[in-house]
């Protein structure tokens, strides 16, 4: 077995059972990296001499018996979390030569609990983008390739595309994403992995560069589900620091995995069921419910009536606060500075605005300039957050009845490289089902649950209760197991 | 009676209204843990929140919520149990975070009242908007560098209080006389320092005239202003602009001027078509502000005096209204007349603050907080009055040794012997001296000339060099005349 197969479970283990060490496996990881990244564009930056220093302290405390919870395991940091004394981009040129000072509350947690760090890893700029082809650095690949067309280059996914790219093609055991409206779920479905949106408020946004504060969660990508389940429990947790982070107990995420789903109810939204998704992503959809109730589950259709107005509504409350927190990229303290001699502030501000956002994130300060703008305000941003509020009560309506909601991830398998990019709107449809439990502040898992006809992984989500990430996991579990996915990318180490 | 400017084509009302922006007194930033200290070295009190860096967020101090939540309650205002912070967005190189926070829609403190005393004695009421929590920006220095200009982010993110008046203020006096109460209020509950001068305090006026009985007409925003005479020199300049406008059959158009002081006018800033859209919306950072009513019962149950009740207080206790004006107008003085009148009678104690003291202050160029003669040496001085080892006349001279010396009284008693003579024995045998000497004189009263009586007295306080005890001096003259 090559190193870089091990679960992150699976690898804790082998480390305690003195099978490898943290050196041979964060090294096996590097050279992986170092074989692969050239092709799939995943790490932004490599941490190479202090991941292997970190490694050796880690084998050492570890002789000395006090390992602690993720020691020695290296993992990766979407370049959205501020790492101190590591540049940190969000994928974006205007952060160029920018290192922060600080540590992001959910690294220094993964850290403190042993996690060694190989990098920095892509994404969309400022984590817009739904196939992590808005990143300033290159679009990352994904490293599954259809069987019909094994020539076609696929996108991973966005914006956490580098986190699920990475992790699928065994360039770390697990990955730090974010999630805005399906930032980490979207992306795990096209890459054949898991991932998990936490309830917002679960991890601390502290030291995470912001795109839409009311919606952004940190949450893990990992093979399997139980992996994700593990390093929640690091990242998760009470966090002064931010004002929006929920003061309630971390439970041990990773013993709901094997709960089961005896006597749960699982809600079936039939606003789901879209005009037009493929027929064999709702046949997953029933297959997996089909599993559930194999496993003593009783599933209940539900209604979800406002789910048609999600997308809209996300697309101004999400725009509205980037275009407020894009606000501090002006050139005047840290990153990039256009200027030229005899200019004014005005000048510095578009010349430097102008060069360091790329096209998409330039259209979203727009529109959410524009829905936030008096005479408008009212009939966008203010008309977004009654429809939230509906939202939010739909859910809280259907978890009356129900204990935690199965749908499809994504409305389809990965897309070429070169499709969809004419239109943002066709993009904007890729989180049509996961824009809701951000909007609603839910948890929501996505599981690898099969593969379409052309051989390309599709996921199923799980969405739960808030601080229900326990159910979640437990039906997450279920549908891993009954799934039993084993399909393996081409692009992978020890492969090529 | 209602103040009017005389224009060409008749009087003229002025209507104003005032947003004061009071920094917080507190210890550390309205979002941050970084220090608010004056007279820093630039930018040394700035934390990554403050400068916007990426990933920083907003935490409330909860000290500032507790001043603002005093403050409300100095102002006889409501208190909002629910408040919440908006950011108001616009782009400027000392905004780091490319918006302010503050409360637009939702602040913490809604209606209350300040009641102004005026020069004629009268007392009036001006209503109190609202009080709402915000950030200060930092400083840019535009006169460092001839092409740069340099950024200071010591104030950014310190907790301001901007409190908005109705349009009640009808004179430049009023508008004084409100900031001065204001600025007093502050004081005492100790929310705010109150020193212009550093920049802790200026107004925002707005100004707008009309004909008797009329309703408003446009108004003009003074920003900035940094001093109370200033407030009241730009009333003055700003309404007498837009009668001259009015009167030559123009229009005040509605714009932010700003008040130059070295020419006593105001200057156009920006006009109305270049205002900012701030697109103001609720702060996702932030959930909103939300206090407890058994929390603010607590913070009320714990306000110092203020001074409308002090100086009711005083004048119970025998002052003249006047008196329990001065004493209360700082904090410092009314705290330096109670340490000097405890126990005592509150009346000689007053007359010794407002009178001997305030001089020597004068004089000195101290103050109050600073006192040439600390309350207790004060209070010394009156005791040793009030057990006739002093005459008045002997005190006002120990008073002016204390000032000059910085000793108590007892000491300089002591040093310079100036203790008064009771001792009616010795007093007599002085007043024959003076009768012995002067025969001729004793004759001329004797035949009448009762206004020799002071001679005699004067010349044996004289022989005395001023240590006769006044009463007993009469007394001896009258009885050895006799």
């Amino acid at each position: 077995m090559h190193p870089t197969d091990f679960t992150l479970a699976g690898a804790a283990e082998a480390l305690h059972e003195g099978l490898i060490s943290s050196v041979e496996l964060t090294q096996a990881h590097l050279d992986a990296i170092a074989a692969l990244n050239p092709r799939l564009n995943a790490f932004l930056a490599v941490t190479a001499e202090a991941a292997l220093r970190e490694a050796a302290a880690s084998d050492a405390r570890r002789k000395r018996g006090d390992a602690r919870p993720l020691e020695g395991l290296p993992i990766a940091n979407k370049d959205l979390f501020c790492t101190e004394g590591v540049a940190t981009t969000a994928a974006s040129r205007i952060l160029a030569g920018f290192i922060p000072p600080y540590e992001s509350t959910v690294t220094a947690q993964l850290r403190r609990d042993g996690a060694v760090f190989l990098g920095k890893l892509n994404c969309d700029e400022f984590a817009m983008g739904s196939s992590n082809t808005t990143s300033a650095f290159g679009p990352v690949e994904n490293p599954w390739r259809r069987g019909n067309d094994p020539d076609a280059r696929l996108v991973p996914g966005g914006s956490s595309g580098g986190s699920a790219a990475a992790v699928a093609a065994r360039l770390a055991l697990a990955a730090t994403a974010t999630d805005t409206g399906g930032s980490i779920r979207q992306p795990a479905a096209f890459c054949g992995i898991a991932g998990i949106k936490p309830t917002y408020g679960r991890c601390s946004r502290f030291g995470i560069v912001a795109f839409a504060s009311s919606l952004d969660q940190a949450g893990p990508v990992a093979r399997t589900v139980e992996d994700c389940a593990v390093l929640l429990r690091s990242m998760a947790g009470f966090d002064p620091k931010d004002s929006t982070s929920a003061d309630v107990p971390v439970p041990d995420f990773a013993r709901a995995c094997g709960r089961g789903v005896k006597g749960l109810r699982i809600g079936v939204p039939r606003e789901y069921r879209l005009d037009g998704t493929p027929p064999e992503i709702a046949a997953l959809w029933e297959q997996g419910l089909q599993w559930l109730r194999a496993e003593g589950a009783e599933t209940v259709e539900i209604s979800l009536p406002h789910t048609k107005y999600a997308l809209p509504t996300y697309y101004i409350v999400a725009p509205a606060e980037a275009s407020s927190n894009l606000a501090r990229y002006d050139g005047v303290r840290f990153g990039l500075r256009e200027t030229v001699a005899g200019s004014d502030l005005r000048d510095l501000y578009e010349r430097t605005r102008a060069a360091g956002f790329g096209a998409e994130v330039k259209r979203r300060i727009l529109i959410g300039t524009y829905v936030l703008s008096a005479g408008y305000y009212d009939a966008y941003y203010l008309q977004a957050q009654k429809i939230r509020a509906l939202i939010k009560r739909d859910f809280d309506e259907a978890f009356g009845r129900v204990d935690a909601i199965v749908t499809p991830a994504t409305p389809s398998a990965a897309f070429g490289m070169d499709e969809k990019q004419d239109d943002p709107v066709t993009m904007y449809l890729n989180d049509v089902f996961t824009v809701t439990a951000n909007l609603a502040g839910l948890p929501g898992l996505a599981v690898p649950a099969g593969l379409d006809h052309q051989g390309l992984p599709l996921g199923l989500q799980v969405i739960g209760r808030a601080f229900d990430e326990e159910t979640v996991f437990a039906v997450g579990g279920a549908i891993e197991r009954a799934a039993n996915f084993r399909a393996l990318p081409a692009i992978r180490a020890g492969v090529g | 009676m209602t103040y009017t400017i005389e224009g060409r084509t008749g009087p003229w009302e002025i209507v104003v209204g005032l947003e004061v922006h009071a920094q917080v007194t507190s210890h550390a930033k309205l979002f941050s843990g970084a220090a608010t200290a004056f007279g820093a070295e630039p930018n040394s009190q700035v934390s990554f929140v403050d400068a916007g860096f990426p990933g920083m967020l907003p935490v409330i101090n909860h000290e500032c919520v507790a001043q603002a939540v005093r403050t409300g309650l100095g102002l006889n205002a409501k208190v909002n149990l629910w408040s919440r912070f908006d950011r108001k967005n616009y782009f400027y190189a000392d905004l780091p975070q490319g918006y302010q926070i503050s409360q637009f829609a939702h602040p913490i403190i809604g209606e209350g009242v300040v009641e102004i005393t005026l020069a004629d004695g009268s007392a009036k009421n001006i209503g109190v908007t609202r009080l709402h929590l915000e950030q200060d920006a930092g400083k840019s220095l535009h006169d460092q560098h001839p092409q740069k200009s340099f950024i200071d982010l010591n104030r950014s993110g310190v907790a301001l209080m901007e409190i908005v008046s109705e349009p009640d203020i009808r004179s430049p006096e009023e508008a004084g006389a409100y900031l001065t109460k204001l600025r007093q209020i502050l004081r005492y509950l100790g929310t705010c320092d109150g020193n212009m001068d550093e920049g802790s305090m200026r107004a925002d006026v707005n100004v707008s005239v009309r004909r008797a009985g009329e309703g408003y007409r446009t108004r003009c925003e003074v920003k900035n202003v940094n001093s109370i005479r200033f407030v009241m020199q730009s009333v003055e300049a700003e309404a007498r602009r837009q009668i001259e406008v009015f009167e030559t059959g123009g229009t005040v158009e509605q714009e932010t001027r700003l008040f130059d002081t070295a020419r006593g006018i105001t200057r156009s800033m920006r006009s109305k078509e270049d205002a900012h859209d701030y697109r103001y919306f609720p702060d996702p950072d932030l959930p909103p502000l939300v206090i407890a009513q058994s929390w603010v019962d607590q913070l009320k149950a714990a306000l110092p005096e203020l001074p409308d009740v002090r100086r009711a207080r005083y004048v119970a206790m025998g002052l003249s209204p006047y008196d329990a004006h001065v004493l209360t107008l700082e904090r410092e003085t009314a705290a330096y007349f109670e340490e000097v009148a405890a126990g005592r009678d509150a009346k000689i104690a007053a007359n010794w603050v407002t009178g001997d003291l305030f001089a020597a202050i004068n004089r000195t160029k101290t103050s109050i907080a600073a006192p040439p003669v600390p309350a207790a040496h004060l209070g010394a001085l009156l005791d040793l009055l009030a057990d006739k080892t002093l005459s008045g006349t002997l005190a006002k001279q120990v008073f002016e040794a204390m000032v000059e010396e910085g000793k108590s009284p007892g000491a300089i008693v002591e040093a310079r012997g100036l203790r008064q003579v009771t001792d009616s024995g010795a007093i007599e045998r002085i007043v024959a001296g003076v009768l012995d000497a002067n025969t001729d004189k004793v004759a001329e009263y004797r035949s009448g000339k009762d206004k020799l009586f002071g001679f005699f007295v004067g010349q044996t306080m004289k022989a005395m060099q001023g240590k006769g005890n006044p009463a007993l001096v009469n007394d001896a003259v009258k009885k050895l005349l006799g």
